[in-house]
């Protein structure tokens, strides 16, 4: 059905779609509005799951993860200070290998008290297990949701996933959304380690250090394993409902010499920059990363990189930055910091970022001279 | 592109009024987007929305600076925000008010969408509803079509005091 909708609506039909069992949530700005509509949900019997509300995100997210564990499709959102105080539950549910999924509405961190758009919550859970998608679109936003349920529930997987999108920029915009029915596109969920009361089994038990580390290789192994997965469901979505995805969303990058490289809403404003500076000659493209965690292979090839960069590791540099030198050392790299704290960027910006780009030097757009 | 700005206090519905806009300017085949700037979330200061209207989808997330028409809900806010900031040349500002307001370089329209409101007893908590009767307003001046505005009015709200307000204000103003 076509109809208009924002980004945590979109969000929210998506969870009505994907039909959990367990929905256990905080609310928190910008995010709020997700669990509200899912609530609205169950409360009219649209929905057949139980709504837990807790009493912070720590426990939204043990709540989860003892609903996940009997079983069951989970889901979660959050955004901010609400992720972080998940932090410590984040690591057992992928090291529980559950199959949660979250949308993390990403908003920056106080102090300053900020509720807009910035990566810093996501990015600081970069190293505990979760795959980590970015969307641009209130489309974006429905469909990766639909998919993240199938990644994360596949026996090779899981692991669970979390969906990053832009707050309030794309959280509280209405765009066009075209929702689906799902069918059996998300399988019945199976978990081989589930609790079975006829087989009492401990968990989380004292474990030495060469099951430990044998844990954790497997966590490993599931992530290089994952990006078959995603693609599998990236290609099996767009045959079933008709749009396409991959690790990146390209615009005009085939022949350009210049990469705008981003992630979330800046990408869809980088595509207008680009479209001025093809006007002006300079071959421009945008790359936008949509899998952040499994990091894609990049197609960059002795390009010039201009990377916008919406969350910061201080004392080192910015952080999609980093995750594309780590890989490509020799990558030629503008790095900007930019769009902190909801700081507007305009195409006009992104265009002008790109035509004064000073290669393998950093830029902190609003404040650097 | 026809890009639209839209000035209101907290508790006016200028951000609804942005999505209903958004929602009948789909409803006539068009790409819509309407983006709320939230600020200190509180009634009563100032608040502004942004629509976006084109044909093609529409990549820009970045705030309106060069809007093809500005709506103002509340005229007091004039005494504190430049609601004409970057509008363009031959632009068009669509004021609240029941006296003709002059400004110059711009073609003014007003419209009495407050007393609309009220004389169709569209009050909620004590304060007159001015985004729905305002789409009545945009209708007429062909932002989008009569009936969209209506559709997207009932696709929102149940009462249809909402639609009524709409067709009054489309009636009373004058281009």
């Amino acid at each position: 059905m076509l109809t208009v909708a924002t980004g945590n609506k979109a969000v929210a039909a998506a969870v009505k779609e994907a039909k959990p069992a367990v929905v256990a949530a905080y609310p928190i700005t910008p995010q709020t509005e997700i669990v509200e509509q899912i609530a609205e949900y169950v409360t009219a019997g649209e929905m057949d799951a139980r709504y837990i509300p807790v009493e912070s995100e720590h426990s939204a997210m043990t709540a989860c993860i003892g609903a996940s564990i009997t079983g069951v499709r989970t889901f979660t959102a959050t955004s901010s200070h609400g992720l972080l105080y998940m932090h410590e539950m984040l690591h057992w549910a992928a090291g529980a290998r559950l199959p949660i999924v979250m949308a993390n509405v990403n908003r920056a961190l106080g102090p300053g008290w900020n509720v807009w758009a910035e990566h810093t919550d996501a990015f600081s859970q970069r190293d505990t297990g979760w795959l980590q998608f970015f969307v641009s679109t209130v489309q974006e936003a429905y469909d990766t949701t639909l998919m993240a349920f199938r990644i994360a529930e596949d026996t090779g997987i899981l692991l669970p996933v979390m969906v990053n999108l832009d707050g309030f920029v794309l959280s509280h915009i209405m765009q066009s959304l075209e929702t689906v029915e799902i069918g059996d596109y998300i399988p019945p969920m199976v978990l081989p380690h589930k609790i079975d009361t006829e087989n009492p089994t401990g968990y989380g038990t004292l474990t030495g250090p060469n099951d430990h580390f044998k844990f954790r290789w497997e966590i490993e192994r599931a992530m290089r394993h994952s990006p078959s997965v995603i693609r599998d469901a990236e290609e099996e979505f767009a045959k079933r409902f008709g749009r396409k995805y991959g690790p990146t969303d390209e615009y005009l990058c085939d022949d350009a010499d210049i990469l705008i490289v981003s992630m979330g809403t800046l990408g869809k404003e980088a595509e207008v920059a680009v479209d001025i500076l093809r006007k002006e000659g300079v071959k421009a493209g945008s790359m936008r990363i949509r899998w952040f965690r499994p990091f894609p292979e990049l197609d960059i090839r002795d390009r010039d990189l201009v990377v916008l960069d919406r969350g910061y590791s201080f004392g080192f540099g910015g952080v999609l930055t980093d995750s594309i030198k780590s890989r490509y050392r020799d990558a030629s790299i503008f790095s900007v910091v930019a769009g902190l704290g909801g700081q507007e960027v305009t195409y006009d910006d992104i265009a002008e970022f790109v035509r004064n780009r000073r290669m393998n030097e950093e830029y902190w757009f609003g404040v650097d001279a | 592109m026809f890009e639209i700005r839209i000035h209101s206090r907290g508790g006016q519905g200028g951000v609804t009024a942005a999505r209903l806009l958004a929602m009948a300017a789909f409803l006539d085949k068009k790409h819509a987007t309407a983006a709320p700037f939230y600020g200190a979330e509180r009634r009563g200061a100032p608040v502004t929305s942004f629509v976006r209207i084109d044909e093609e989808p529409i990549k820009i997330y970045s705030q309106i600076r060069s809007p093809n028409l500005i709506v103002v809900l509340d005229a007091s806010i004039m005494d504190t925000v430049d609601v004409l900031l970057g509008i363009l040349e031959n632009g068009t500002v669509l004021i609240n008010s029941p006296h003709p307001i002059d400004l110059p370089g711009v073609n003014v329209l007003t419209i009495d969408l407050t007393g609309i409101a009220l004389s169709v007893d569209l009050i909620v908590s004590g304060s007159p509803i001015l985004n729905t009767p305002v789409l009545g307003a945009l209708a007429k001046m062909g932002v989008i079509s009569r009936e969209s505005a209506e559709a997207a009015i009932r696709d929102m709200f149940a009462d249809e005091r909402n639609v009524k307000a709409a067709e009054a204000a489309y009636k009373e103003l004058i281009l």
